[in-house]
């Protein structure tokens, strides 16, 4: 890696605009988790934290005696339908596994960035992390909105906001491979 | 009542069960690591070797700090090899039950296992037929758990293919991988059971994970070859490695079939076997 990271601090403003696909970031400040239950209650009754410039994380962790013991990130997709009011409040990025839709594409557009953050490695995420507090505890360990200072967790920008998807740039070409690949060997499924 | 020797044997494969669990969800064994490293030093693409320096440095902080390397820690497949003097009981089922509720408890695993239907979580990760247990017998009593996490397992696929169209084993792998996509936390081992039944090749596609992922066979290297063309990536993100190793477990079949399994695993590819001492 020849680059260093981009080092930001929540809340975000205007510099997250100057982000491209591909760019390593070390992202320092609070975040919220937030996975389906907590996005559904968040759209019915209000977000319960200043939505301006803040940065929600797809996470359902694993809390023991107030500290954060295990925090990687879930499979974004699931919020795909759940994350353009929150967008359109002034989040101004998101972070998660495996990329968004196109729709969530269009929403982050002059607005914010959606982060990756490796599968699997909770481990090294909670090793950046601190409890600050949590929302809508009833809800459950993995479902509720946990206050959560970050000290530099290395993510990369996966969604900018110019409509630049590394995530839908790599489907397209394995998608164009497979195709001429399956072309000179037939799969045989009946 | 038990025998007195029934209940020693009882106490020592619940406990070999739950240390098995809690070095399977911390630490991942050797030939798991060395694949890993040599790919994270192999990879030129400067996003995906980012993300093999995160996983590298998980590696050191679960090891270091003693938690699991995942949040994800699995549903308890458990495989127990039985020598000639122990008789397979009901009480050995219940020993590994044991350890798995123990592990849950103590290290602590996140409770995953719910009733199909009701999604009502058990809390202990046991349930009707989990653990699931396989049986072999062998010269020494060894329990060896694998931890399988739920974005790999839901994009493992099976298949019944034509019994003349031996050529399409190895598409329906790289296909299997292409609808996958960053899912199952690529990159990934892949476990490819050919042959027996319809349930064998599954059964035989989850057991191939635990065969040593440092050597390959020529045709497990070509199906492994194939699947990195498509440029998947660690994560999605896209790059070299989509899949670490390939490995394969067949099986004698009917002439008139051809199943084919594949059992997705993410990169951190989780078991350990350890010795019951009685």
């Amino acid at each position: 890696m020849s680059t260093r990271p981009v080092q930001l601090r929540t809340p975000l403003g205007e510099e997250v605009l100057a982000l491209h696909a591909g760019d390593r970031v070390e992202l320092s400040g609070i975040v919220y988790t937030a996975r389906d239950e907590a996005h559904l209650r968040m759209q019915e009754k209000g977000i319960p934290f200043d939505p301006r410039g803040a940065v929600i994380y797809h996470c359902g962790p694993v809390i023991q005696d107030n500290k954060v013991i295990a925090a990687g990130p879930t499979t974004s997709a699931r919020m795909n339908e759940l994350s353009g009011f929150l967008i359109e409040k002034g989040v101004r990025g998101l972070i998660g596994k495996g990329g968004m839709g196109e729709n969530v594409r269009e929403q982050l557009r002059g607005k914010g960035v959606y982060f990756a953050f490796t599968g699997g490695c909770a481990a090294l995420a909670s090793s950046h992390m601190f409890l600050k507090g949590v929302f809508y505890e009833d809800l459950g360990m993995a479902e509720a909105i946990w206050v959560i200072e970050l000290d530099r967790l290395p993510l990369v920008v996966g969604i900018d906001a110019h409509g630049n998807d590394i995530f839908e740039a790599a489907r397209i070409n394995a998608g164009k491979v497979f195709r001429s690949y399956s072309a000179t060997t037939c799969t045989g499924r009946q | 009542m038990k025998p007195p020797d029934d209940i020693a044997t009882h106490a020592a494969l619940a406990d070999a069960t739950f240390r098995a669990y809690r070095e399977a969800v911390i630490r991942l064994p050797p030939d798991v690591l060395k694949v890993i490293r040599r790919a994270a030093e192999a990879e030129t693409s400067p996003v995906a070797r980012g993300e093999f320096a995160n996983i590298l440095k998980n590696i050191e902080v679960a090891d270091e700090l003693g938690v699991p390397l995942c949040q994800d820690t699995g549903i308890p497949v458990v495989y127990l090899t039985i020598p000639p003097d122990v008789p397979l009981t009901q009480s050995l089922y219940d020993a590994v039950a044991e350890g798995v509720r123990r592990a849950t408890k103590e290290v602590p695993l996140r409770p995953n296992v719910v009733e199909p239907l009701t999604r009502h979580n058990t809390k202990d990760n046991t349930g009707a037929g989990i653990p699931a247990i396989h049986v072999r017998p062998g010269d020494k009593f060894m329990v060896t758990v694998l931890p399988k996490g739920a974005g790999a397992e839901n994009s493992s696929r099976t298949a019944m293919l034509l019994p003349s169209h031996v050529y399409g084993i190895e598409g329906f792998v790289v296909e299997t991988m292409l609808h996958a996509e960053g899912k199952p936390c690529p990159p990934v081992f892949l476990g490819v059971g050919i042959g027996g039944t319809f349930d064998l090749a599954a059964a035989l596609a989850k057991e191939a994970l635990l065969l040593p992922v440092d050597t390959m066979t020529a045709f497990e290297q070509q199906i492994c070859t194939s699947v990195n063309k498509l440029g998947i990536g660690p994560m999605g993100l896209g790059g070299d490695f989509t899949a670490l190793a390939v490995k394969v477990k067949t099986a004698g079949c009917h002439t008139a079939s051809l199943p084919v399994a594949v059992n997705v695993q993410c990169w951190a590819n989780r078991h350990a076997t350890v010795e019951v001492k009685r």
